[in-house]
């Protein structure tokens, strides 16, 4: 059935606001019928993922909708893309997908897009408003969005996000509506000793847990502190989405839709309530890895999401202390951090980059390593402080993959294996 | 045995192929290969399987955003499964392939089947897809009736 179209609906669907803006239009339109929507809304920004993969049929899309007329009619940022703009020869990237990429980040801004070329929008440019409509894609930023920002936008897929940010509108339905944001599922922390909170690795190891157990139910955490960073619910949000679906979760005393209970459920009841103790966090640790103790390193990455700049300052204390006692980094090891331009930008107001440098860190920019091919099949064992990054890695790479927290990875790539101290509070 | 089930077409299409049958959801982003059609989701049950052209059935797509950009390529590649079948709506495998008509006028149909019908169907099934939905599955384990 198709949902009833405003005047402006009609004038993109008859392509009187040009050809782009009705293909847009059309696919919005299907989509609405896809999941039974009776009407459209506004959105008010959007965030762009369908422009960081490079494939074929990804830039004819694009392309096709810049020569089409395509501009966006509400603010519009990029996800990380498909190439470091500034620095791709060094790292050995191909000459024919460096030019496919640059003329895909080219149509995305032809149209009108800010390029941010960031996974972590919320840390950046144009971070979304309480209750603000949005179109957003990146399952990272969607979680964090919903949860965290309290902003509402569905899981945008690639080509759908810059469908709705040149039509400005989306299908009315899912968590774009209140009551669709009920938590469904309590989640206690229950025998979790009081240090897990605290330690960076406690977050992706819950994220991982709540993806595979919630899937895509609204997951309601409690016993969560309120002052958790930015930095430690992106890593929560990152793993969350990627072994699950998790577009938005709750926690209470600390997002922002649920300050009780109560609020977080709407008034009803959960569906379920669990408790997730040191057994349930134990066996999340372990299955974030592939790799053994022990097995040689060949690669770190950090910054998946994109590398904040509290990330860069911690990652340069570990290293400084390193360099201090005259220590280097493992002549098999390669250190990757991959982060965003904004990000890099305060870094240089810093002693970090220095650092970074001094102990042989590459950065790369604007993209990340699964989708510009830096990584050769030499890659044999990836270690990563990242749940989603150790979620895709293995099928994406090709990779033994080891979990562990930054200070974990800074030591392994030092010694040249994989170390981990694994935490107390896990069993 | 054949039997015919109804589905609800959320991409119109006809399509026929063996069913590759999974209970596990799975993400078509660091799940799929877009350019052989490998099942590459290392912790996935079907990891390995070489699912081109099979009518993949499983409930439900999880993650990452990029499916619809895996499964659009794929399509481009002739390495896409004939069809999907699911048991939630997936927007985003729909998407994909909403996409794929625009931009090369060629779908591959996606359906959504009621519980006990999506759950009858068996791996190895010779599954045939009509535009409105409507399923025609061939059991193809060894019914002596059948021979």
């Amino acid at each position: 059935m198709q949902p009833q179209l405003s005047e402006w609906d009609q004038r993109l669907l008859a392509g009187n606001e040009g050809q782009a803006a009705q293909t847009a239009m059309r696919i919005i339109v299907r989509m609405a019928e896809v999941c039974g929507t009776a009407e459209l809304m506004d959105v008010t920004q959007a965030h762009i993922d369908g422009c960081g993969l490079l494939s074929d049929s990804g830039l004819e899309f694009a392309e096709a909708l810049a020569a089409g007329g395509g501009r966006v009619r509400v603010p519009t940022t990029l996800n990380m893309g498909p190439l470091d703009l500034q620095n791709w020869t060094r790292f050995g990237i191909d000459e024919d997908f460096a030019s496919k990429a640059i003329r895909q980040g080219k149509a995305y801004t032809d149209m009108g897009c800010v390029p941010t070329w960031s996974c972590a929008p919320y840390q950046g440019y144009l971070t979304p408003r309480f209750g603000q409509q949005v179109a957003w894609g990146e399952s990272n930023a969607i979680c964090y969005a919903n949860s965290v920002l309290g902003a509402r936008t569905n899981r945008y897929a690639d080509f759908l996000d810059i469908c709705a940010a040149i039509t400005g509108r989306v299908p009315k339905c899912g968590l774009h509506l209140r009551e669709n944001r009920k938590g469904q599922i309590l989640y206690r922390l229950a025998g979790v000793d009081p240090s897990a909170v605290e330690s960076d690795a406690f977050y992706p190891v819950l994220g991982h847990f709540l993806g595979l157990a919630a899937g895509e139910k609204i997951p309601v955490i409690e016993g969560l502190p309120a002052g958790v960073s930015s930095d430690r619910l992106k890593a929560l949000c990152a793993a969350a989405a990627s072994s699950g679906a998790v577009a938005l979760f709750h926690a209470i005393g600390l997002t922002p839709e649920a300050a009780t209970l109560e609020e977080a459920f709407q008034g009803d009841e959960p569906e379920r309530i669990e408790e997730i103790g040191p057994t349930e966090l134990g066996e999340a640790w372990d299955h974030l890895s592939t790799a053994q103790e022990g097995d040689n390193l060949d690669l770190v990455v950090l910054g998946c999401p994109h590398f904040s700049f509290d990330e860069f300052r911690t990652l340069a204390d570990l290293l400084r202390a390193r360099l201090e006692k005259r220590q280097k980094l493992s002549d098999d090891v390669r250190f990757v951090v991959i982060s965003c331009q904004s990000s890099h930008a305060l870094a240089q107001r810093s002693d970090c980059l220095k650092i970074l440098e001094q102990a042989g860190v590459e950065i790369t920019l604007d993209t990340c390593v699964f989708h510009t091919p830096m990584v050769g099949k030499e890659t044999k064992v990836l270690m990563t402080n990242s749940g989603k990054c150790a979620y895709y890695a293995p099928g994406e790479l090709s990779v033994k993959v080891a979990f562990g927290e930054i200070a974990d990875c800074v030591a392994s790539a030092f010694e040249g294996r994989v170390h981990r101290e694994k935490p107390s509070w896990l069993e | 045995m054949v039997r015919v089930v109804k589905g609800r077409p959320l991409v119109a299409g006809q399509a026929s192929g063996r069913a590759l049958v999974t209970r596990e959801p799975i993400s078509f982003w660091g799940g799929w290969c877009p350019r052989t059609g490998e099942i590459i989701d290392r912790r996935h049950e079907l990891s390995g399987v070489m699912a081109a052209g099979r009518v993949f059935v499983f409930p439900r797509g999880r993650g990452s955003s990029t499916a619809s950009a895996i499964l659009l390529e794929s399509i481009k590649n002739g390495v896409a499964p004939a069809a999907i079948i699911n048991l939630d709506v997936e927007p985003i495998l729909a998407l994909g392939s909403i996409v794929s008509d625009e931009l090369y006028q060629r779908p591959i149909p996606i359906v959504v089947l009621d519980e006990p019908d999506f759950f009858s169907l068996e791996q190895d099934d010779d599954i045939h897809i009509a535009p409105d939905g409507t399923v025609t599955v061939r059991s193809n384990c060894s019914d002596p009736t059948s021979a």
